[in-house]
């Protein structure tokens, strides 16, 4: 008989998470379908219009909007975290969702709330705040050919801080109605009528996950070190610039829709490195799939945790992900310097 | 016999006003052990790193097998020429064997995982670095000179022609330096690599290298067989310094500094 070797057992890690996620995947989304409002009644479903409007234009779509933001949001994070080969980067520490809202703030500001070519401008303005500034903290971080973890975060706070008073301001010269629109926006919700939204996110973010599907090889190997990954064969800086790309895209475009979502792209890749092992060619996959679960989740925990109040999904992921990077933080520190 | 790297009249800068390689031209000769030498800042790794092709030059050109570098595609040159850096910071605790296989990915199709065979190549890598007994540890779990083994594993893993070492036993202790040289020599004698490395361990080249080449602010200023460059004068000008001493005593060149 043929040993197995180490190719079969990844090929075999990767079957079994992508089996075990899809299945907690369902599951979660069924029992958000089911507790997140009026129990689930097929008969009903097919006998009763109002019903029947209910659960296609707001619980669906609900459901489907946490999977998308939280896919994209996880996905982005476990990319960000092997392209600057830190443990704690994600979109929020990185000031990546902030450079998003900053853009998206504009754009409600302006009242840019039409389309180009039929995409929202919010979706765009969102992208291109996100691009500024993960392109900032790199270059800030950056010193010839290391990148310096400690700049690195600190460069995402101060960007973060710098988005925080920019969308402030924003709200402030605005006009009352629309620094309204903007305070609700940011708060972040995943509310939702219908799936016209939906398919228009769709759009932009399929092809920004297979996208990084198809560089998780160059990331698994950017994750070893640029120039270890340069000395195997990938092209880095091309690398570098098309993952910045497309996290600018998810980002931003997940965050022009559902506001600013913290920590969703730190604890969700380090669940998956814990059950599934550091392959990046697992845990992209595997972040994709838990990301939609665990949004899900914390919308489900948002909707009936101290209800008929209902909390915002960002403060939730935020609750459970604030102590998930300090733990993270700490364990750090113990084998390497910040 | 040919060389199978090449360097001619090459330049390099990182910023417009400063040069860091100068007109330099060499040839690394196939199945030989080279050592590059030099003082601190004189532009060792930014020299090695042209010839493993992660920097462009300038002016000049860097050859392997007499075409130029740049005219392989970056997975074929990394199957033919391996790369250790002079540090790994690794932020992720990936297993030793996980990091070792990465060597094997310029030979893996783009949507496959590394097979039996390639693990065994691996294994057989971290048995040549006498570090099989680490392929399930973390790596992050490591000591600064098992790490540069598993460096060294993951670079062997490449099967290639020539391997670029930069400073490969700053972080080992005298038993693991000695290994490291044993086993280029060996592989030398055995598979003929050629092997290019950057170091300031001195008392190690002669023997066994072949050939040593010393650079002085970005010039190539004399190479040649070790007990021709490893002399009073010649290390005197290369490290700046009149107080450098050598002598050959039971076939080695040991060198100190007054």
């Amino acid at each position: 008989m043929q040993k197995r070797g180490q190719g079969e057992a990844t090929t075999t890690r990767l079957w079994r998470a992508l089996a075990l996620l899809t299945a907690l995947l369902v599951l979660l989304a069924l029992l958000a379908l089911w507790a997140g409002g009026r129990p689930l009644n097929f008969a009903e479903l097919r006998s009763d219009p109002m019903a029947r409007t209910l659960f296609f234009r707001l619980l669906l779509p609900r459901v489907a909007m946490a999977a998308l933001i939280g896919s994209s949001l996880a996905v982005a994070g476990a990319a960000l975290q092997a392209l600057f080969r830190n443990p704690l980067a994600e979109p929020a520490t990185l000031g990546v969702s902030g450079g998003g809202a900053v853009g998206a703030s504009v754009a409600i500001a302006l009242g840019w709330g039409t389309r180009f070519s039929g995409v929202p401008v919010v979706f765009i303005a969102g992208f291109c705040g996100a691009m500024v500034a993960v392109g900032v903290v790199h270059r800030i971080a950056r010193s010839g050919s290391l990148l310096l973890p400690g700049a690195l975060l600190l460069a995402g706070v101060v960007v973060n801080l710098i988005a925080s008073a920019a969308v402030l301001a924003i709200q402030y010269v605005t006009d009352s109605a629309r620094a309204l629109e903007i305070l609700r926006w940011i708060i972040g919700s995943l509310e939702v009528i219908g799936f016209d939204t939906i398919w228009r996110m769709l759009l932009f973010l399929v092809p920004g996950w297979i996208a990084l599907l198809a560089l998780s090889r160059e990331l698994h190997l950017l994750a070893m070190g640029e120039e270890t990954a340069g000395a195997l064969g990938v092209h880095v800086e091309r690398c570098e610039k098309a993952i910045h790309l497309i996290c600018s895209l998810l980002v931003g475009v997940t965050v022009a829709v559902g506001g600013a979502i913290g920590f969703v792209g730190l604890i969700v890749p380090h669940a998956v490195r814990l059950l599934f092992g550091e392959d990046l060619r697992i845990v992209l996959p595997g972040s994709l799939l838990m990301g939609a679960a665990f949004l899900i989740a914390a919308d489900l925990v948002a909707h009936i945790a101290l209800d008929p109040i209902e909390l915002p999904v960002g403060a939730v992921t935020a609750l459970i992900g604030g102590p998930v990077f300090l733990w993270l933080l700490h364990r750090r520190q113990r084998y390497s310097a910040l | 016999m040919s060389p199978i790297l090449e360097a001619h009249e090459v330049e390099f800068s990182y910023t417009a006003t400063t040069p860091v390689i100068r007109g330099v031209s060499l040839q690394v000769e196939r199945r030989k052990l080279s050592a590059l030498v030099g003082a601190n800042g004189c532009g060792k790794s930014t020299l090695i790193r042209l010839f493993a092709g992660l920097l462009d030059p300038v002016r000049g050109a860097i050859l392997f097998e007499h075409a130029r570098l740049r005219s392989f595609a970056r997975r074929d040159l990394a199957k033919r020429i391996a790369y250790v850096p002079q540090a790994t910071p690794l932020a992720f605790p990936f297993t030793v064997l996980e990091v070792v296989l990465t060597g094997r990915s310029p030979y893996t199709p783009r949507f496959r995982f590394e097979d039996a065979r390639d693990r065994e190549r691996a294994m057989e890598a971290l048995a040549t670095v006498d570090a099989a007994h680490l392929a399930a540890r973390r790596v992050t779990e490591l000591s600064g000179g098992e790490r540069q083994m598993v460096a060294v594993a993951r670079a062997l893993a490449q099967e290639p022609q020539c391997l670029l070492l930069d400073e490969p036993s700053a972080a080992l202790d005298l038993k693991h330096r000695a290994a490291l040289i044993r086993t280029l020599t060996r592989l030398r004698d055995a598979q003929g690599l050629t092997a290019l490395v950057v170091t300031h361990d001195l008392h190690l080249i002669d023997p066994p290298f072949d050939h040593v080449f010393a650079l002085r602010q970005g010039r190539l200023l004399a190479e040649g067989r070790p007990e021709e460059v490893l002399t009073d004068a010649v290390l005197g000008e290369v490290y700046e310094d009149p107080h450098v001493r050598t002598r050959r005593v039971d076939g080695r060149t040991l060198i100190w500094s007054n």
